[in-house]
């Protein structure tokens, strides 16, 4: 029916100390992981095209098929605005934790 | 008042021991001119003295423009074994680093200011809680100053893995996908500062840019202070002029001035060819030879030594020292530390170790959550470079006269048990 136009690129990247090198990744997006001789994923720093679907979807897999939820496909559509916020969002601030070790 | 254009600066007026908050105040008048702060800093140029070298008013401009809880971390941890600048500096006067960092929680608004030093300093740690301690009875005004003490980890001194302990007890780095990255304690935003900076901080708020500006070169303004070890007489910490030619910093140290090569930097630092030490040591000089003043590190090595046969014994204890969070650094380092000594032992194992070797460096490149990884990889390509000769020599089955004698001149401490490593 009608045409699904995706812009802009994305990047699939990995936290490295989440990783333990299942190597589930190179199996589901082989045309963006490979691994290294010690089983641990290496991935491209550069762009992908999203219109790129079959890489786009096979990052999507190894993102969902990852055992310790390490991977992450980050859009980079546009300069990213600097963000006030980490992408670990930082935990609640608790009374509790402010009196166990004040600083 | 410090005449402008003199040396020393950050070591101005001390003795043996610490200085007492009046005399520190004697040296250097009382800190109030701190009203232009923000346009002095910005006009300084100052650069960070913890090793990467980032501007500092870069850094206070992103804090400034956080908001919540904000604050201020010192860095006093000296990672780098072959340093002794901060436990100097906070063991000879502290009070001019926490006039610094005092002055940097002004900047962004901060309310707290933390400051660390390793625990297997107990001197040093000692120092500063009595100058912290002299400051609480006098009732400055100003934020209030905790001393911590995580344990001594050559990553423990990198910045989210500070923050990491301060926030959790954990000696670990933290994943920044994205830089620049705001790290935090709890929520609330921390700037992280070496205690060098600090100290320069100290002084810019007190004199001014300008004055500042009157020693280094235009790019890389001030003084910075030096850890010479290596083929020296005895290791010594000295202050020097940025733009002053490291043969001139090796004579006043009484180090040997016609070195095989000098590694600057520290331990992720780079081998500066014995040839080339005409050059000015400030990092507009050294970018072309891809190097820096990092962490201020000149570890010197004579000619009767194996660069090969040292770098072999870095890299173990490098790769020894990570935190084992990330597969490429926990397993890549040891392999390149094996590669490194089946180079040094040479034959047929060393060639295949050597072509190995540079095939490793390019995979394990920029794959750690911090920069450790980075570091080890730069140093190991400096030395296959500039130890090229010793390398082919080994690789022959002649290995040179220093790799047969047992005298080594870099300082690593001793390999620990990995189960007795402590990381909280």
């Amino acid at each position: 029916m009608g045409v699904i136009r995706r812009t802009g690129m994305f990047i699939l990247q990995v936290n490295p100390i989440l990783c333990d090198g299942f190597g589930h990744c190179a199996e589901l997006a082989p045309e963006l992981v490979h691994l290294d001789e010690w089983g641990y994923p290496i991935i491209s720093k550069e762009p992908v095209p999203m219109a790129d679907l079959g890489s786009y979807e096979s990052a999507r897999y190894a993102e969902r098929g990852c055992p310790r939820q390490a991977l992450h496909v980050a859009k980079v559509n546009s300069p990213a605005p600097v963000s006030n916020v980490p992408l670990n969002l930082p935990r609640p601030a608790r009374a509790v934790s402010r009196e166990r070790r004040p600083l | 008042m410090i005449e402008p254009g003199t040396l020393p600066r950050l070591f101005a007026g001390v003795t043996n021991r610490p200085l007492s908050l009046e005399e520190h105040e004697r040296v250097f008048q009382p800190a109030d001119n701190v009203a232009s702060l923000l346009e002095e800093l910005e006009a300084s140029g100052l650069v960070g003295r913890g090793g990467a070298g980032f501007p500092t008013t870069r850094k206070v401009d992103l804090l400034r423009q956080q908001r919540g809880h904000k604050y201020v971390v010192v860095n006093g941890m000296e990672g780098e074994p072959a340093a002794h600048k901060d436990n100097r500096l906070l063991s000879t006067n502290p009070h001019l680093v926490l006039d610094g960092a005092e002055m940097l929680a002004q900047m962004i608004g901060a309310s707290r200011i933390a400051i660390c030093v390793a625990r297997d300093n107990p001197t040093v740690v000692n120092h500063v809680e009595r100058a912290i301690h002299e400051r609480a009875r006098r009732n400055l005004r100003g934020p209030g100053i905790d001393l911590h003490t995580p344990p001594w980890r050559y990553v423990a001194g990198e910045e989210s893995a500070l923050v990491h302990w301060l926030d959790d007890n954990e000696s670990l780095p933290q994943y920044r996908p994205g830089r620049p990255h705001i790290l935090r304690i709890g929520r609330g935003p921390v700037l992280v500062d070496n205690a060098e900076t600090c100290a320069s901080v100290g002084l810019i708020g007190r004199y001014g840019a300008q004055w500042f500006r009157s020693l280094g070169t235009a790019e890389h303004p001030g003084s910075v202070i030096v850890s010479i070890t290596g083929a020296v007489a005895r290791p010594s910490v000295l202050e020097v002029n940025l733009g002053t030619r490291i043969s001139n910093i090796l004579a006043t140290a009484d180090a040997d001035t016609s070195p095989q090569a000098v590694l600057l930097g520290g331990y992720g630092g780079a081998w500066l060819r014995g040839d080339q030490i005409n050059t000015p040591y400030s990092n507009e000089s050294l970018e072309q030879f891809k190097l820096s003043v990092g962490a201020g590190i000149i570890a010197v090595l004579p000619r009767e030594a194996c660069g090969i046969a040292e770098a072999h014994r870095v890299v173990r204890w490098m790769a020894h020292e990570s935190a084992r969070q990330c597969g490429p650094c926990a397993f890549g380092l040891p392999a390149l530390a094996e590669d490194l000594l089946a180079v040094v032992r040479g034959g047929h194992d060393g060639v295949a170790a050597l072509t190995r070797l540079q095939d490793r460096c390019g995979i394990i490149e920029g794959r750690g959550a911090c920069r450790h990884p980075d570091g080890v990889v730069r140093f190991v390509r400096s030395s296959i470079e500039v130890f090229a000769q010793d390398i082919d020599s080994h690789l022959r089955g002649a290995p040179c006269a220093g790799a047969r004698s047992k005298q080594r001149f870099l300082t690593v401490p001793a390999l620990e048990h990995e189960e007795d490593l402590i990381w909280e």
